[in-house]
Order: structure tokens, then C-alpha cells, then sequence
């Protein structure tokens, strides 16, 4: 992974001094509320409900061992023994005091790691698929280009007050898991003519309050041209977002009302000045930054060798496990391990420091010292020989942290909610709770089948249900917690949004409608066909119809 | 009368910032001053401008843009950039692109809310005159221009990116 030289270790230095800086004469009395505001969020702090809460950046969802130890240090240290792992491969922790930030930016920079620009309306952290570099369908692996739009956008100075909040993502592979397409760039790595590697660029994608699929402005950018087309879109929009109203200042919203062609002349023009400036990439920069990410010391091994086999066929909890949360590598010999970290009646993304600990030890022994963190909320070893599969699930098991349900029903998106979040309407944990007790049978669940249900507390949508399969919305109906259920959403290449099926129903009702909506779809899918496949055939009608017909 | 610093001192102000409410008769009624005008009366009243005794330059509001005046742009001595709002980040690209696409080679002013904590990113676009808010201590300002020894991108301050000097 990405290794900081002298100047990323100053850089971070003169940061955790400005922000001590800041910290100090906010506490003194010498920074007012509003003009400490937007310092503070650029280093990720949130003054929440019951306590301030810290979101750490980690780029493009990449921990090393270190850093994951030095997290869970902090996660004891500073807070109360957990830390939460958010939908865009961030970390949160809910308790730090105000007054320790500042030395707790200290503590992680030692291990290369900061909070900056995690919140705020600056340019965010730069997410990617989790499988990068190990997925068999990838064209490139992504982090490269990531960790160049990292240092492109870390202390922009053009950019640190922008419109509203910017979240760019780079997806390397085939088949989509960043959801590119909902973000305000959506980036994908694509083979022009004569093969030539380049980009794909999406504007104006983003859930929130309007949810938007991205539109393209440009069908092959050349790789050394990334940067001068990012900072082309950035200046349209930091000039002409709209800053009169918090709700219209996404660049969806300046896309939408400019039109697609429109922005593409005005960032055509911006572009054109600089193209071929000093900003142009080079070939060493992008080689020097590949080189951080090359291919860890594989061995050569082959394919689902006898250690593996027995074991499948001797253990069935582990060939549940190993058929939902295992996925192919593109090295002969190794797999792709996904931790799921949905275990019923914990938050979903909640972590302690004693699993973060135990993570490290076993990431260190499986998979190169490195993991991932999937905007699914779980955690990706990406590298572990299929022979020692076996011996990770077992250490998994004693660690409560072998759930079998990656990519079911049960493996939600949900976010902190009501029991955490200013924000928030409703509570959304509870809800994942229930959900996740109806459905606590694994053979109904892989009967189900692939399926994402995803829930937000309030409409900003932290919980991207609008990308879900089944989106669950937590509405505010005359002082009472009620949830708004959709249908059809999809984060994924063919990028949709759901349907909202109608009124809205009670916290208890929401377990027995997701039942109906599964009936429903269990008793019309042909064949292997995937939910998503069933409603997009079906419409949302016959749900529509079974759901309510109970309610009467 | 506000107070003014560059990057490294306070310096003396022969500037008088014009309210963007103000009418043409000012300029008789206050002969020989130097003016920063609103665009928009840089516009309207040429004419008397022209006439007028002292040194003329003009302010852009933040959503006002360099395009405005690209013609007349290399004539003037000094632009001023306003920040109605601290949070307003537009007067940054303003500046750069007076820099950049225009070329412009006089002294870029930042005047309105302009605190310490964001002169360092204004230093790094082009500004190179801070009238700053009258509640902030230029002393404390000043060190603003240190907080980072350098940074990745390709600015005005630093047009070769980081990854062109490592």
C-alpha cells in the first residue's frame, strides 16, 4: 500500500499543528462556533447527540495492520472500546472529547492516517471496490489513480470551500461494487482503442435528499489528463453551484438545471487552459504510485486443493460460510475473504477494539498485513491462500466474526440513525435488528438469495437506500418514527433507484412487509433469477398489492 | 481605516474599499482619493471615473467573474476579490483564473470577511494583499503564511505540483 515520503509526513505534521492551533483558540474563546465550523469538519469532528463524533479518512478503504492496531489503541483509548465502519470505507468513533482531538490526530499520524477532509464541503475521501487488485475481472487496479486523486484534493486550496460536500469514486472492475454512479464523479477505468487504458467520467451522480444517477460528460479521458479534468469540473462547479439554498448545492443539482451538454462545453472550456499544464500526469508519477500497490509475494499454488475440499466436505458451517463470504482471486491458489460484520443485535459497521486487535493478528498471518473496508460496512482479506481458509474461518468463529451472510438479506446498509445522529428522524438500528431476527434461518436466507436492503434514518440518505433492493427510510409523521419502504434500487453497474411502494408503516410493521416483499418475489422469480431481476420483470405492483392487501 | 497585510507585514493602506450602494456623486463630493470600485460602477459611471483625480481600480463580488472585465482588466493597478462570507469559496477561483487564463499581473486584494484561518489557501491562489476583518490581530495573521511548508497541488504560488518535485 501507499507508503508517506518526507513531504506527506510534513504535510500531516502542519496540519494536526494547524488544527491544535485552531482547537486552542476555539477553547479560549478567540474562534467563534461559525467560524470554527467548517475548520473543525474538514478535520472530520461532528458535534453529534450525546458526543462529539471523529470520522478517520482511510483512502480508498486500505488498513494495514498497523494502522488497524493503532485504531483499535484509539477506539480504548479515547472512546468506548468500539469504532464504526461507515458506507464510504471511513471509520467513526463516537466519543473522543474535543479537547483530545487534537492529540489523537497526533497518534494517528504516526501511523500515516488523518481526518481530513472527511466532512465539510471540501472534496471527501476517494472510495474504490474493496477487491481491487485481486478481482479476476479488473482492468487496473484503481488505488493507484485513487491515491493520485488523494493528493490532488488533500488541502486543494482552490476547493476547501466549496458549494456543498464533493465525493468522487474510481471503480477498476467489471462488475460495479464502489457505486460509482451515485457519486458527484463517478470514475471508471476503461480500455479505449488500441487498448489503451483510460477513464470514464460520471457527473452529478448522489443520493441525499434528490437521488441522481450520474451522467457522462466524458467516454475516455486519456490517464494523464485524470487530474486537469477533475480540476476543470471543480471550478464550473465551485463557481456556478448554487450556494443560496443547502438542498440545491450538490453538483447534481447544477448538472441537472445547466444540462449535461451545457456543463460539458463549460468544463471542455476550463479544460482546454489547462490540459497540458504542469498538472498533466506523468508516467512516473502514475508508476511511481502502481508501485505502491504491486502484487504482494504470492506463492505458487493451485486451485481448491485437498485442505480445502476435505474441509467442505466435512464441516457444513463452513461451506456455508465459504460459499457466501469467499470469493475467486485472480491469482491461482488464493481467495477473497469478506468479514462480515452484521452479527444480529450489533450495529451494523460496529467494531471492537479487541476484533480490530484480533484483525490485525489474522491479517498478518492470512493476508499480507492488509485489509479493506467495503462501503458495505464489512471488511475485505484480500489475499489468503485457499489451503488456510480453513484455519481463518476457525479463528473467525472463535472470534465471533464468521456471519455467512455477506450479500443476503441480513448483510444491511444501515446507518447510525436516531441513537446517534442529530439528524436523523427516526432510529434506524433497531429496525436492522428486527429485520435481521425474522430472518435468522441461513438455509431461507440463501434461498433468497442475493439481496440489499438498505436503511437511512433521514432522507440525507447516509444509508444509501435509495441504491437499495429494498430501501427502508426512517420519515417523520407528526412527532412519530414511521418508515418510508422502496423498491428496485441498485448501486451497481446498472445503476437505479427505487420506488417508493406507498404510505408508511409502523417500526413494528417493517419485519412482516419485508416478509411479504420476499413471498412476493419468491412466488414469481423464474428460476436462479436474482430480486432484483424478479422486480425489474415484474414491476413494483404485485408488492404493492400483497403488502397493502395485508394491511387491510 | 482597516487593516492590511501582505505576506509577511502589515503594510499601509492607500485603498479606500467603495460600498457597492455608493452613487457617482462621491466623486465629487471627495476628490483625490484612491477608489475600489464596484464593478458595477466601474461600469455605469466610465466616464466620470475618467475625469476623477485619483487612482481607480475595481472589486468583484464573489459571483461576479474576471470575464466581466477581461478586456479592460490589464489597464487597472490592483483587483480586489470580495468574500461576502468566509465560507464563499468563488473569490479562490476568481483569483486564480485572473492569473492563470488572464495573465494578470497586478496586485490581487482580498477584502470582506477575510480571517485568519483561510489565508493561507488565498496566499496559495494569487492574492497578494489581505484587508483583513477588523476583529482579527494582524500579528497572528501573519503566521498564517507558514501553516503548511508546502502543499501537492499546482497553484499560483507553486505552479509545479508536488509529484513534478519529488
Amino acid at each position: 500500500m501507499y507508503r508517506y515520503d518526507g513531504y506527506d509526513h510534513q504535510m500531516l505534521a502542519d496540519r494536526v499543528a494547524q488544527f491544535r492551533d485552531q482547537t486552542n483558540r476555539y477553547i479560549d474563546g478567540k474562534l467563534s462556533e461559525i467560524e470554527f465550523l467548517p475548520l473543525r469538519l474538514q478535520n472530520g469532528l461532528y458535534v453529534q447527540r450525546l458526543a462529539p463524533m471523529l470520522r478517520i479518512a482511510v483512502p480508498y478503504g486500505m488498513l494495514s495492520s498497523t494502522q488497524l492496531r493503532k485504531l483499535a489503541y484509539i477506539a480504548n483509548h479515547y472512546d468506548k472500546g468500539y469504532a464504526h465502519f461507515t458506507t464510504r470505507q471511513n471509520i467513526q468513533y463516537n466519543w473522543p472529547a474535543l479537547v483530545d482531538v487534537p492529540d489523537l490526530l497526533a497518534d494517528l499520524a504516526e501511523v500515516e492516517m488523518h481526518a481530513i477532509q472527511t466532512s465539510g464541503n471540501c472534496i471527501r475521501n476517494t472510495t474504490t471496490d474493496q477487491f481491487a487488485g485481486a478481482a479476476p475481472d479488473e482492468l487496473e487496479d484503481s488505488r493507484a489513480y485513487c491515491e493520485i486523486i488523494r493528493q490532488w484534493s488533500s488541502f486543494h486550496p482552490e476547493f476547501a470551500y466549496l458549494p456543498r460536500k464533493f465525493k468522487i469514486a474510481v471503480c477498476g472492475t467489471v462488475d460495479d461494487q464502489a457505486a460509482t454512479q451515485v457519486h458527484d464523479i463517478g470514475i471508471y477505468i476503461v480500455k479505449g482503442d488500441n487498448d489503451e487504458i483510460g477513464f470514464r467520467i460520471l457527473v452529478g451522480g448522489g443520493l441525499g435528499r434528490t437521488p441522481v444517477i450520474g451522467k457522462e460528460i466524458f467516454d475516455f479521458v486519456e490517464k494523464k489528463h485524470l487530474l486537469t479534468a477533475l480540476e476543470a469540473i471543480l471550478r464550473v462547479y465551485n463557481r456556478e453551484g448554487r450556494r443560496d439554498n443547502k438542498y440545491k448545492a450538490r453538483i447534481k443539482i447544477l448538472v441537472k438545471e445547466t444540462g449535461v451538454e451545457e456543463f460539458k462545453n463549460k468544463v471542455t472550456k476550463e479544460w482546454a487552459l489547462i490540459k497540458d499544464s504542469s498538472l498533466t500526469l506523468t508516467d512516473e508519477e502514475i508508476d511511481r504510485c502502481q508501485k505502491f500497490f504491486d502484487a504482494p509475494n504470492y506463492q505458487e499454488l493451485s486451485n481448491t486443493p485437498t485442505q480445502l475440499t476435505d474441509k467442505l466436505q466435512s464441516n457444513i458451517l463452513f461451506a456455508a460460510w465459504h460459499s457466501q463470504n469467499v470469493k475467486p482471486h485472480k491469482v491461482t491458489g488464493y481467495s477473497i475473504v469478506t468479514v462480515c460484520f452484521k452479527e444480529t443485535g450489533v450495529a451494523p459497521g460496529d467494531v471492537t477494539d479487541r476484533q480490530l486487535e484480533q484483525i490485525a493478528d489474522l491479517s498478518d498471518e492470512y493476508s499480507f498485513g492488509e485489509i479493506r473496508i467495503s462501503h458495505k460496512q464489512n471488511i475485505v482479506m484480500a489475499d489468503v491462500r485457499q489451503d488456510q481458509l480453513f484455519e481463518l474461518w476457525k479463528a473467525l468463529e472463535s472470534g465471533a466474526m464468521a456471519s455467512n451472510n455477506l450479500g443476503l438479506l441480513t448483510d444491511l446498509i444501515c446507518c447510525p440513525g436516531g441513537d446517534f445522529c442529530a439528524l436523523a428522524n427516526a432510529k434506524s438500528i433497531p429496525i436492522a435488528e428486527a429485520i435481521q431476527r425474522k430472518f435468522d434461518d441461513h438455509e431461507e436466507l440463501t434461498n433468497i438469495g442475493e439481496m440489499n436492503l438498505n436503511i437511512s434514518g433521514c432522507m440525507n440518505a447516509c444509508g444509501h437506500h435509495h441504491v437499495g433492493n429494498i430501501g427502508i427510510l426512517g420519515v417523520d409523521k407528526k412527532g412519530e418514527e414511521y418508515y418510508q419502504v422502496s423498491l428496485g434500487g441498485s448501486s451497481k453497474n446498472n445503476a437505479s433507484l427505487g420506488k417508493i411502494i406507498g404510505p408508511s408503516f409502523a417500526q413494528e410493521e417493517i419485519p412482516d412487509v419485508v416478509e411479504t416483499i420476499v413471498g412476493v418475489y419468491k412466488e414469481k422469480r423464474i428460476g436462479e433469477e436474482k430480486f432484483i431481476d424478479t422486480y425489474n420483470r415484474i414491476g413494483i405492483d404485485p408488492f404493492k398489492e400483497k403488502v397493502y392487501a395485508k394491511a387491510d | 481605516m482597516p487593516k492590511l497585510i501582505n505576506k509577511n507585514t502589515v503594510i499601509t493602506n492607500p485603498w479606500t474599499v467603495m460600498k457597492a450602494s455608493t452613487g457617482p456623486e462621491i466623486l465629487q463630493v471627495v476628490p483625490g482619493k484612491n477608489f475600489i470600485v464596484p464593478l458595477q460602477f466601474w461600469k455605469l459611471y466610465q466616464e466620470e471615473l475618467n475625469e476623477y483625480d485619483g487612482n481607480i481600480a475595481v472589486w468583484l463580488d464573489s459571483d461576479e467573474n474576471p470575464e466581466q472585465i477581461s478586456d479592460e482588466l490589464h489597464s487597472l493597478p490592483l483587483i480586489a476579490l470580495n468574500f461576502p462570507v468566509f465560507s464563499d469559496g468563488r473569490s479562490y477561483t476568481n483569483a486564480r483564473e485572473l492569473r492563470q487564463k488572464y495573465a494578470f499581473k497586478g496586485e490581487i486584494r482580498a477584502i470582506g470577511d477575510v480571517l485568519r484561518d483561510q489565508l493561507y489557501y488565498m496566499a496559495q491562489c494569487g492574492f497578494d494583499t489581505f484587508e483583513i476583518r477588523h476583529d482579527q490581530e494582524a500579528e497572528l495573521c501573519l503566521q498564517a503564511f507558514n501553516d503548511f511548508e508546502t502543499g501537492y497541488q499546482s497553484t499560483v504560488a507553486e505552479p509545479v505540483p508536488l509529484f513534478r518535485r519529488r
